[in-house]
């Protein structure tokens, strides 16, 4: 069972050096109260694994306007200027990664697989330093999982099991990124009893998540 | 008509592309100058739009004061569901994508070259905005359309022999539509299939620089 915490508890667990991915995409389904707390908190030295760096003054912009990360994976930085000029001063190293391909990365260390095998960047530079393998006839390039210590999640509504539903678009990376990290911790508009939410609305099953915020 | 007109530009090339979509396709917009498309279906055409984000089914931007936080398109521009839209995750919209289950996906271009390989997301030194999803759309849609205007702001041409920009997929280019002219990719090879009304062919050669298989018949597009 998760334990429900707050977000100032939240963000004191999160250490200098660890890796996190973040559900958000521009800052749409972001635990921007989380992100808040680790803003003042100031932990430094952080690595990013989220779909893009959102703005300068929403999502995770929010700590990249801080310096809060030394290294970054992400598939889009053109809306956050600070990212930019940290990628151009040498202050943050990024790999910047097809965004299927980063989800499939995701979704393939949670689900326990040695990698994916995708089309997306070949004879781009994207293959640069990677294994490609035929099969069938068809090229595909290797991509290895990649992990985290945290993913910290934005959901509309947990049940006190963890059990998760989503609202529209703010969806986006949440629920892959709940199955692919060593503790989850998911921000919610609203917490509710076991039982409260129909089975078969529910799109992320609890055992993947640790801690609940209610925010 | 000013030919240099940023939104005659956009509404030409937007229009053109509009008539590649048939009745009952699934397809995908790129950020900028593709989202023109959605504004010029034919009446009595009915075209589903995805958004990478988590989608399908976008409708029109919400008027003021009816925006919704949690209902975004993949430029992070409010957006409105249609009946019978769904949503999803990024896992199962990059499954879509990459999967070969769109009709279309129309993206902007900075270069396209006559092997059909197009780059279009960073200029090395200069502008790194990421791929974001332009690599997986490009390599799964079934039909790749680019729009862009036909020269860069100095004149030079964008369309090439080989691009010099890292490329965002090799070989995967169908369709080219510019202020200036649509162009075909077939065999290695750009077909010239229309050009802009009040253009000529001789215009339109001048401003390409790989070599094109001219039409039997000139065909003209117009707004």
């Amino acid at each position: 069972m998760p334990q429900i915490i707050d977000a100032k508890t939240a963000a004191s667990l999160i250490k200098e050096n660890e890796r996190i991915m973040f559900g958000s995409f521009l800052a749409v389904g972001c635990a921007e109260t989380i992100i808040d707390e680790i803003v003042k908190l100031g932990t430094k030295d952080l690595h990013l694994i989220c779909i893009a760096s959102d703005y300068e003054d929403r999502g995770v912009g929010k700590l990249l306007s801080k310096k809060q990360f030394k290294s970054a994976q992400v598939s889009h930085l053109g809306t956050n200027k600070a990212i930019q000029d940290q990628y151009n001063n040498g202050e943050i190293q990024v790999e910047m990664i097809p965004q299927g391909t980063l989800m499939e990365r995701i979704r393939a260390k949670g689900a326990g697989l040695g990698g994916v095998l995708t089309p997306t960047g070949l004879g781009t530079v994207v293959e640069e330093g990677k294994d490609v393998l035929t099969i069938d006839g068809n090229q595909f390039i290797l991509e290895k999982p990649i992990s985290a210590d945290w993913a910290i999640i934005k959901a509309e509504k947990a049940d006190k099991m963890g059990n998760l539903v989503y609202s529209k678009t703010a969806r986006n990376s949440n629920p892959v990124m709940a199955t692919a990290a060593e503790k989850v911790i998911v921000e919610v508009s609203e917490i509710v009893e076991i039982g409260d939410i129909n089975p078969e609305d529910v799109v992320t099953p609890g055992i993947f998540i640790d801690y609940i915020i209610k925010a | 008509m000013d030919r240099n007109d940023k939104n005659y530009k956009r509404t030409l090339i937007g229009k053109r592309i509009a008539k590649e979509l048939k009745d009952g396709d699934w397809c995908n917009l790129g950020i900028g100058l593709p989202t023109e498309v959605a504004n010029h279906i034919p009446e009595g055409t009915s075209v589903f739009f995805q958004t990478e984000n988590g989608m399908m089914g976008v409708g029109p931007a919400p008027a003021q004061g009816e925006e919704d936080k949690d209902l975004i398109n993949a430029g992070g521009g409010f957006i409105t569901a249609i009946p019978g839209a769904c949503y999803f995750d990024s896992c199962i919209s990059f499954g879509i994508i990459r999967g070969g289950h769109l009709d279309m996906t129309v993206l902007g271009g900075l270069q396209v070259d006559e092997q059909g390989n197009l780059a279009n997301w960073m200029i090395p030194g200069k502008m790194v905005p990421g791929m974001g999803g332009a690599m997986d759309l490009v390599t799964g849609a079934k039909k790749v359309v680019v729009a862009m205007e036909h020269t860069d702001k100095h004149g030079n041409a964008k369309l090439l022999k080989n691009c010099c920009l890292p490329l965002t997929a090799k070989e995967k280019v169908n369709l080219i539509v510019t202020d200036m002219a649509v162009i075909e990719i077939k065999d290695k090879r750009m077909h010239l299939i229309e050009i802009a009304e009040g253009l000529t062919v001789d215009d339109v050669i001048k401003a390409t620089e790989p070599e094109l298989v001219l039409p039997k018949e000139i065909k003209y597009f117009s707004i």
